[in-house]
């Protein structure tokens, strides 16, 4: 296992979103940290990153990607991640995560979260990708759990216990998604609890919290447009609970609503009872 | 199956709802595999719809659903950023309405801003250098997001309209053929259609021709005097609106001025 060390630190966010930028710019929204689609500030000058170097002077940033595909069996898209460096240099984020998935096959991105084969052969191409990211960002990454409306049938584990490998061997660490546990589990007819048992969760570092619907076909969908549903603020209740200090935010990306909603809904988070820690410092 | 070959037919099954995955997904996961088939589309469509927004609004919902319909199925995403994948859609609208050029010049505009919005910020020119440059020899340097293309509607005046939200005017052809240029300045993506003389100048300068190469343009319609103030208050035009960004003099292959 790769030795990396991050320190944990505790405190309540949320994503950078437009509606929300010249609040977020003015350092006028009581957040102890801010999270970035990374893909969304790897351009090449304009307005994206002055927003962002104007939220930074106020903020910590956790810069979070939807691209990296640490799966994909073809490697990584060195580009990318000389761009993803590129602006990590920049910024100096907490830390960058992406999800455990993969996004491109045969040239062709699906821009979509797409599930990995729990097998020993995935296990050891999301290693030797992770190995070759944290070693060209100069930086430990963060694997998010992403929602799964499908298996393989090749799986040769369960999730868990495919997410617990990677984190074993590899030395990263977890932002665990507690709606994507609640959507995953019900979709697939396991119990959320088992999950966690099962995972290190002195490995997270993170914490997610979104919304979801249910689809035509009684699916559950990840589709962050509405606030945390009941069942997941329970989950995370336990998590709170079992976990030391860590980042915890809420994501929302369709029907945003106003910044003084979330920031209740945030609250909730924070009221929830967990193990005491220390509260990260905001850098201004 | 290895996870190169699972992964190549699952990328495949996205974008074809024919295929057929039951040998590799556990049993009862075909709903799921409609949900990432869905998402996937879904994706694309909205990106296109939020980079041709004036576009859409242009054609309307239908002719806008077939024309992104056409240009997922004929374009797999190839980059990692969706803000790439309306590459090309101009020119898939151009092919699909030859009868209404103003659609896909629209349609050419709304991506070109798109492009100038997060494309390389331009350098502050220094009015110092530029006084002291010998013009005659001065080669111009244009802001580094300067989009342009040849266009014979009027585009730019329905997209206008469409922008304020008032009712645009009918497409019209153009009298002559103008260059419809694209760029930024500030955070600001700008644009305005060129003809004319000015238009000579500017296609002159993009080729790298100096100052008085440029001026002949002018100089064929007008006395010397009057080329000579024409084109110096079209200079100062083109600095103002951060059309061009600086100057050089170009000396046995190295470059004096900004």
């Amino acid at each position: 296992m790769t030795s990396h060390r991050l320190t944990p630190s505790a405190g309540f966010g949320l994503g950078l979103r437009p509606p929300h930028f010249a609040d977020f710019m003015a350092g006028a929204v009581e957040v102890d940290f801010v999270e970035v689609i990374s893909e969304n500030f790897m351009v090449s000058g304009g307005r994206p990153l002055h927003v962002l170097e104007r939220v930074r002077e106020h903020y910590p940033v956790a810069m979070h990607g939807v691209s990296l595909s640490i799966g994909s069996a073809a490697g990584l898209d060195r580009d990318y991640l000389r761009r993803l460096k590129s602006l990590a240099d920049r910024i100096e984020p907490v830390w960058i995560s992406d999800h455990l998935c993969w996004t491109k096959a045969q040239g062709v991105q699906s821009h979509d979260l797409l599930p990995l084969p729990f097998t020993e052969e995935a296990i050891e191409v999301v290693c030797r990708n992770l190995a070759q990211a944290q070693e060209t960002l100069e930086r430990p990454i963060l694997l998010e759990n992403p929602s799964s409306y499908l298996t393989f049938a090749g799986d040769q584990m369960p999730e868990w216990a495919f997410l617990t490998e990677i984190v074993r061997r590899s030395g990263c660490f977890i932002l665990l998604d507690v709606n994507n546990i609640f959507v995953t589990a019900t979709n697939h007819g396991f119990d959320a609890r088992t999950y966690l048992d099962a995972l290190p969760l002195d490995r997270v570092r993170q914490i997610h919290l979104a919304g979801h619907s249910v689809g035509r076909d009684g699916l559950l969908i990840d589709t962050h447009d509405a606030p945390v549903r009941e069942e997941v603020w329970e989950l995370f209740a336990e998590v709170k609970a079992r976990c030391g200090p860590v980042l915890t935010m809420i994501e929302r990306d369709d029907d945003i609503p106003p910044l003084d909603e979330l920031l209740q809904e945030l609250e909730r988070g924070r009221a929830a009872p967990g193990r005491p820690t220390a509260t990260m410092e905001r850098a201004a | 199956m290895s996870l190169a070959e699972i992964q190549h037919r699952f990328v495949a099954a996205l974008r074809d709802p024919q295929a057929n995955l039951d040998a590799l997904i556990a049993q009862g996961s075909g709903r799921g595999l409609e949900v990432y088939r869905h998402a996937h589309g879904a994706s694309l469509r909205a990106c296109l719809a939020e980079t041709f927004e004036k576009t859409h609004a242009w054609i309307g919902d239908d002719a806008f659903e077939a024309a992104a319909g056409a240009h997922i199925a004929a374009h797999p995403p190839r980059g990692w950023s969706l803000n790439d994948y309306g590459e090309g859609f101009a020119a898939e609208l151009d092919r699909l309405h030859p009868d209404d050029p103003e659609i896909g010049e629209i349609a050419w505009l709304d991506w070109a801003l798109r492009r100038a919005f997060d494309g390389p910020d331009s350098p502050e020119p220094d009015p110092t250098t530029l006084a002291n440059l010998d013009w005659d020899c001065a080669v111009l340097t244009f802001a580094p997001t300067l989009a342009w293309r040849p266009v014979i509607s009027n585009a730019a005046a329905i997209w206008t309209a469409l922008a304020e939200v008032t009712p645009p005017p009918a497409a019209q052809r153009l009298d002559a053929t103008a260059d419809l240029l694209v760029w930024r300045r500030g955070f600001s993506p700008l644009y305005r259609t060129v003809s004319g003389p000015e238009r000579l100048m500017i296609r002159s300068a993009l080729e790298g021709r100096d100052f008085s190469t440029m001026c002949e343009a002018l100089a064929k319609e007008a006395s010397d005097d009057d080329a000579i103030e024409k084109a110096g208050a079209l200079l100062t035009q083109w600095l103002s609106e951060g059309l061009v960004v600086g100057a050089a003099v170009l000396k046995a292959g190295a470059a004096e001025g900004l």
